[in-house]
This record gives C-alpha cells, sequence and structure tokens, in this order.
C-alpha cells in the first residue's frame, strides 16, 4: 500500500507492504542508512528516529503508520558543511568506538536536549537507558550529552548532577 | 526477525474498527503497537489484518473531575508524564508510569494496549486492578464496563473478545489525604519488573482503611493481596504493621520460577516491595 510522509523535510511516497517498518522503509526504500537496525523488537534503540519530534523505535512502527508525519533521521540532524554542536560534543568527548549505537544516541539526545535542555546526569541516563553501547561504557556519551546542553539553550555553567564524570 | 505479512486498515470511527474486527477471524488491533510489534517480529503472533487505532482522536483524551481521572486508550505515557494535573489527581498512577519501559517507547505505547495485552509484570495492569479501575469496551453487541478485578485471566489473557476494543479506562477519585506507595525492583532502568507493589490506603484517627495492595511481576496475572489488606486495615501503619505486611506478602504469593529468579528470591522480593511502598506512604503521611 501507499504511504505519504515527510522525511528529513522533503515529501515522500513510497509503496510499501504494511509488514514493512519504518526503519526498514527508511533503509531500503529511501537509502537513508544512517538509522541502523540491532534488535529489531524494541530493545536496542540503534534505529531511534524522530516522528512529529518525538524519538521513537523506527523498528516498532509500520512505514504504513508514519502517513501524514514528519520523520527526521539522523542526516536530517547533519550539516553540510561540517559538524554539529553535538556532533562535535560527541567526536571532543570520545563518545563513539564502533559507532553502530550513534545514529540512535544522537537522535535521542537531540530530542532530550530540545525538550530538556536543562537535564542533568541522571536525567540523560534515564533516557540513554533506552539506547545499547557496547563499546563505550557510556560515560563519554553522557559527557557529550551534558556539553551540549548550551547549543540547545540550556544554561551556561549547569552542574551536571554530580554523575555525569568518571 | 521479519514480521510476517498481514493486510492493514486504518478506520476513521470506533464503529467502523468494531465492524473491520467482527469481520476478520483473526484480525488484531494496533495502538501504540509497542508490545504487538515485538510479537509479531518474533512470529508470536501472525494475524491476517490488523485494525490501526491512530485516527480515533477522541480516545486521547485525559479527563480529571471530581469523579476521578479517565484516560481514553490511546493516551500515551508521555502524555500521563506531561500532564501536570495527575501529580495531585492520581500521583500512585504518575509513580507507577514513571517505571514504564524507556523514553522512545513511552512516546508510542499506550494505556489501552497496555491494559489489553495484559503482560503479567507490567505496570498498568497492575495499577488498573490495585485501583478499582473501570475498563469501558465496545464490540459488535454494543459498550461495556468491565471491572478491573474481572478483566485479567491469565498471561496475554483478558475478558476482551475478539471484536471488542478499550475506549476508555476510568480511575475513581483519589482523596488528597490518601496514601500511597509505589516500589518496584528490574535489574536495569526500564526493564520489566520483577517484582513491584502498588499500595494506598486511606486513614481515620491515624488508623489504615480501605486498603489496597497491588503485585506485580510474581504470578501469571496482576494480583491483589487480601491478606495483606487485612493486616493493614484498622492499625496504624507503624513499623510493627509494615513488618506483618512484609511477611503476609510474602505469604500470599506463589510466583513463578525462570531464568531471571528463583520463586523463593521472588517471594522474599514482593516482601520487600510492600514493605518499602508502605514505608513511602507512612512517610508521605508525615512529611505531606
Amino acid at each position: 500500500m501507499r504511504a505519504k510522509f515527510k522525511v528529513n523535510g522533503k515529501d515522500v511516497e513510497v509503496e510499501v507492504e504494511p509488514r514493512l517498518t519504518l526503519a526498514d522503509c527508511l533503509r531500503h526504500h529511501l537509502r537513508l542508512t544512517g538509522t541502523h537496525v540491532g534488535c529489531e523488537h524494541g530493545i536496542c534503540g540503534a534505529c531511534t528516529v524522530l516522528v512529529d519530534g518525538a524519538a521513537v523505535r523506527a523498528c516498532l512502527m509500520l512505514a504504513v503508520q508514519a502517513e501524514g508525519s514528519e520523520v527526521v533521521t539522523v542526516e536530517g540532524l547533519s550539516l553540510e558543511e561540517g559538524l554539529t554542536p553535538l556532533q562535535a560534543s560527541f567526536r571532543r568527548h570520545h563518545a563513539l568506538q564502533c559507532g553502530f549505537c550513534t545514529p540512535g544516541m544522537i537522535t535521542t539526545a537531540h530530542a532530550l536536549l530540545s525538550e530538556e535542555p536543562d537535564c542533568d546526569a541522571d536525567r540523560v541516563r534515564e533516557v540513554l537507558s533506552g539506547n545499547l553501547c557496547r563499546c563505550t561504557g557510556y560515560i563519554p556519551i553522557v559527557e557529550a550529552v551534558l556539553d551540549a546542553r548550551p547549543a540547545y539553550g540550556g544554561r551556561e555553567g549547569l552542574k551536571d548532577g554530580g554523575k555525569g564524570h568518571s | 526477525m521479519k514480521m510476517p505479512p498481514f493486510d492493514y486498515a486504518c478506520p476513521a470511527t470506533v464503529a467502523e474498527a468494531v465492524a473491520l474486527l467482527a469481520g476478520h477471524d483473526d484480525a488484531k488491533v494496533i495502538a501504540g503497537g509497542q508490545s504487538l510489534v515485538p510479537m509479531l517480529a518474533f512470529r508470536l503472533a501472525a494475524p491476517g489484518l490488523l485494525v490501526d487505532l491512530r485516527k480515533l482522536s477522541d480516545l486521547r483524551r485525559i479527563d480529571i473531575s471530581d469523579k476521578g481521572v479517565v484516560l481514553g486508550a490511546l493516551v500515551r505515557w508521555c502524555d500521563i508524564l506531561a500532564d501536570a494535573r495527575l501529580s495531585h489527581a492520581h500521583p500512585l498512577l504518575v509513580a507507577a508510569v514513571e517505571h514504564v519501559a524507556h523514553y522512545q517507547i513511552r512516546n508510542r505505547g499506550t494505556v489501552g494496549g497496555s491494559v489489553a495485552h495484559a503482560d503479567p509484570a507490567a505496570e498498568m495492569p497492575g495499577i488498573v486492578l490495585a485501583c478499582d479501575a473501570q475498563i469501558a469496551t465496545v464490540g459488535k453487541s454494543g459498550p461495556r464496563v468491565i471491572p478491573a478485578e474481572k478483566f485479567f485471566l491469565g498471561p496475554l489473557m483478558t475478558v476482551l473478545a475478539a471484536d471488542e476494543i478499550i475506549v476508555e479506562i476510568a480511575l475513581p477519585a483519589w482523596p488528597a489525604s490518601r496514601r500511597w506507595g509505589f516500589q518496584e525492583f528490574a535489574r536495569r532502568r526500564g526493564d520489566f519488573a520483577m517484582a513491584a507493589a502498588a499500595v494506598w490506603y486511606d486513614e481515620d484517627q491515624g488508623r489504615a482503611r480501605n486498603a489496597h495492595v497491588g503485585a506485580i511481576g510474581i504470578s501469571d496475572r496482576p494480583l491483589r493481596l487480601p491478606a495483606v489488606e487485612a493486616v493493614l486495615n484498622g492499625h496504624a501503619i507503624d513499623e510493627a504493621a509494615i513488618a506483618q505486611a512484609e511477611a503476609a506478602a510474602s505469604a500470599a504469593v506463589d510466583p513463578p520460577e525462570d531464568i531471571h529468579a528463583s520463586a523463593a528470591y521472588r517471594r522474599a522480593l514482593i516482601g520487600t516491595m510492600v514493605e518499602r511502598a508502605l514505608r513511602d506512604a507512612a512517610q508521605r503521611a508525615r512529611g505531606t
């Protein structure tokens, strides 16, 4: 069946089977392979995208359910000319090693920081608990997210809640 | 795994949705899909037709009145956490929802979906049972209202007929003076509960009355623990009463054994959860 929605600001129209997940639709039909597919049953968070502004697991949503929605993937959170402040913070803090979980971390952190630019380390940890990383041990990821807060309007000089730094 | 093939329909009214369910032998409702899609991915479910409720925007309302809180079936966890009124209108509900799954799941998962799915370790079925909720449904033979204590039959099994949809969950009014606690133990944040306790009582001259004790994750369905309630009713909730309630909770349950925990561990755990929840309730009584 047909589904029409927006991806990263562009209108798209796809002809898909109802059983196709949004994650597979983005990757295979729209060639947006930044969205990674890990567990395919809602545990790992690698496939996180934004649907109408909210972070969701793209493996737990059918592509046909995106009809009329605005989807933003990790590609839509990137700049042509260089790194975004959130990406730069990930690089500065070595917040990725193999990089498989990174698209889900970036989309989730972007949603969190957009909603709560003054979030503390406990809140970052709570939110990122839905995204599995098997390399970093999370500490640099939490630091990178906290350090990106000013770019989202967070107050400068915020404390990290005491648990952000090792 | 990729999901098995199915047809998909997206009705614009509850009546259309019911007609679609009634007209197919193997149709299944999808709301947030946060439980059903994993079951499809594991091929534990293989319906011929999915009936998506996403256009039924009337079911997204949260109504708060002196009669209590009415949650439309499509209210999501994030809607509950974002509604500042609920921290007064139903603090126990809010405390329980803070334990539901992860950030991304809370943006899609719905209260009606969780109750219909009836996972014995999920928070919402335990809350509707512990709070004497009424579950309003519509099916081809019309609407009905099902008390929560009659709703759950076993793991993932309820009294819902194949053509019935949950439309609303009504939680009775919550007096501001009510004492309550919610405690859950899970290995990682957002995991299903290994055991959780939802307790509340009203007070009359320093003694508990109308005690309700709900237990989650320690049986094939959410439970009320009347033996624990009997220990509490008529007594001041002091150290002695809390110790008695803890022992009564452990004695009242016959939990399953699985790879996550032995029966003995779960029995001890539910006692501890009841103890901690009662301690929270009693402290709230002194503090606020």
